[in-house]
């Protein structure tokens, strides 16, 4: 679903975000991008998403070369990957319903066909009774379950989300959690950039760990063991 | 929830997509619960955003509705000199060919030419094959008829003698050219008894360059101040752009084509400039009724039933085209221009 061929970016001004990273990620599976800030997983999700451009090396994403992708195609590419964000990315003048049809109403869906999809992603996250507030008055957690009913309503084949328990307590961020794994039980990918070690580490999955750009990691993390590992 | 499949892309413009494709159509087994967008849903949903960002930026035009009314203003008062202009010149241009329906020669005859050598010329001239009627204004009819016109009856009065020359008024034949006509002066002006022949039509053809020169003058001024709104309306569509920065950074995260972001501003410029419009046609209207009183008195002391006429219907209706034609033009350079520098980050 996801593979990443020696890849670099390197910024304007010479700071290199990420050096030859290499991995491969098969559909149908979920797993965890980690490191300190700074490490490179937003740099890493930006590549998915085409938010950046690698400066070398191949990102293949759903078997497409993103380095073969035109700027006019990129909508396209975002179409195929619902992203949850950290700071939820809602829009503040509009429902929660409207929020969520965002994509759909961008793809062109029939309004009945969307109003039915909307409802059910957005009782997927429990936010049923709530569809016609305005996301302001939501919760942070709410907020940011909005935010995963509008990446997962027009049923993406790939999930990335960034830092997605980032401001929440842990009893939320196991809720949402939850939410990924049961979406990832119906055969979608998910990748999930967190530095919420504990969590990780409790879930057992595969770890993508990330230190000045380089994958230092890439495995199931070891149980028992101190924090570092993730760092290598 | 049993499978994931995308729908096929909408946005027809997009529809062309690479490598996108082999990706479709796989991962899903049965296709129970799956949906597809359908062309004929594409066009509906295509149309349905038009239709709602038609709405959509009118009603935030009405929301602020001093800060737009200023706007539409600053555009009617831009479009209406110039269309106010081209009326006053079209006006002109009617009473120019009013005149030009009878061209005629004034032949001024030497005061002193004997009667009978006038009506020799006269029979003479009504026999010419270029000549469809000739009229005799005596001096003394002449004055009388300055005297009534005029209003310096009294000035003339004073005068010992009559300075007015015998005149023959000589309407040409039909379809007689300028060449032909000018010919025919030149001819009547080798006369001994002729003092001089006046081209009445000479003074229409200059009204007509001076109309041309004042056409010009409009199209150089308008395009001067439709530049100006395209301007005001660039402006004022960067700013909205900035103020929707946010929905802006959302809909490009989630897929969202330049066209489809870009369609709300383009009607928010359509707007702007249909409504000022809309405001300059009033202001022509309020203006030709200001002006149609003294107009018509003015008439009315030339004998002339002369009235003021308006931009009519189509000419309005070109007003309002063209005004949201300009509105377009300046979102669509705001937005071209601001639009890229937008991206997630």
């Amino acid at each position: 679903m996801i593979r990443f061929d020696q890849v670099s970016k390197r910024y304007p001004g010479g700071y290199e975000a990420l050096s030859r990273v290499s991995f491969d990620v098969p559909a149908g599976d979920m797993l965890f991008l980690t490191g300190h800030s700074g490490a490179g997983k937003s740099t890493l999700l930006k590549l998915i998403m085409l938010m950046e451009r690698a400066t070398q090396g191949q990102v293949l994403v759903n078997n497409q070369n993103l380095n073969r992708l035109s700027n006019r195609q990129i909508p396209l590419l975002r179409r195929q990957v619902g992203v949850v964000f950290q700071n939820h990315q809602l829009l503040f003048d509009r429902s929660v319903f409207d929020n969520v049809a965002l994509p759909l109403m961008i793809e062109g869906y029939h309004p009945r066909e969307a109003g039915r999809r909307v409802r059910a992603a957005l009782d997927k996250v429990g936010l049923l009774k709530k569809e016609k507030q305005n996301p302001i008055v939501l919760s942070g957690g709410e907020q940011q379950r909005v935010g995963i009913a509008r990446a997962v309503v027009n049923k993406p084949r790939l999930l990335l989300a960034d830092e997605p328990t980032g401001n929440l307590d842990p009893e939320l961020s196991a809720e949402i959690m939850r939410l990924f794994q049961q979406f990832n039980d119906v055969g979608v990918t998910v990748m999930i950039a967190s530095h919420d070690i504990s969590l990780i580490r409790r879930l057992n999955r595969r770890v993508l760990g990330l230190a000045d750009g380089q994958l230092v990691h890439d495995g199931v993390l070891p149980h028992v063991s101190d924090p570092q590992t993730t760092e290598g | 929830m049993s499978q994931i499949r995308k729908p096929p892309k909408a946005e027809a413009a997009d529809s062309r997509d690479a490598g996108g494709g082999q990706a479709r159509g796989r991962g899903g087994d049965s296709g129970a619960s799956v949906y597809r967008t359908q062309v004929s849903d594409r066009w509906r949903s295509y149309l349905a955003h038009h239709r709602h960002s038609a709405r959509d930026s009118l009603q935030r035009l009405l929301a602020t509705p001093l800060q737009s009314l200023m706007t539409w203003l600053v555009i009617a008062v831009a479009l209406a000199l110039p269309a106010a202009m081209k009326t006053a010149l079209d006006n002109v241009q009617v009473l120019g060919d009013s005149w030009q329906g009878v061209p005629q020669l004034s032949v001024f005859l030497n005061p002193r030419a004997r009667p009978a050598a006038i009506d020799t010329f006269r029979e003479q001239l009504q026999k010419h094959p270029q000549v469809k009627g000739v009229e005799y204004i005596s001096p003394e009819q002449a004055l009388k008829e300055f005297e009534a016109r005029s209003g310096m009856g009294n000035a003339l009065s004073s005068l010992d003698s009559n300075p007015l020359p015998p005149t023959l008024l000589v309407v040409p034949n039909d379809g007689l050219d300028a060449q032909a006509l000018a010919a025919l002066g030149d001819k009547l002006k080798a006369e001994p008894v002729v003092d001089d022949v006046v081209f009445d039509r000479a003074w229409v053809e200059r009204l007509n360059q001076l109309l041309a020169l004042g056409e010009r003058l409009v199209l150089a001024l308008g395009g001067l101040l439709g530049l100006g709104v395209v301007l005001v309306i660039g402006n004022t569509i960067r700013l909205s752009i900035e103020n929707r920065r946010d929905e802006i950074v959302v809909i490009k995260l989630v897929g969202g084509t330049d066209a489809f972001v870009r369609r709300p501003f383009l009607y928010t410029g359509i707007w702007y400039g249909l409504g000022g419009g809309l405001i300059a046609l009033v202001l022509q209207v309020l203006l030709l009724w200001l002006l149609s009183g003294p107009v018509a008195a003015l008439a009315n002391s030339y004998q002339s039933h002369f009235g003021l006429s308006g931009l009519g219907l189509s000419g309005s209706l070109n007003l309002l085209l063209l005004a949201a034609l300009i509105g377009w033009l300046g979102a669509w350079l705001a937005v071209g221009r601001h639009l890229g520098e937008i991206q997630p980050r």
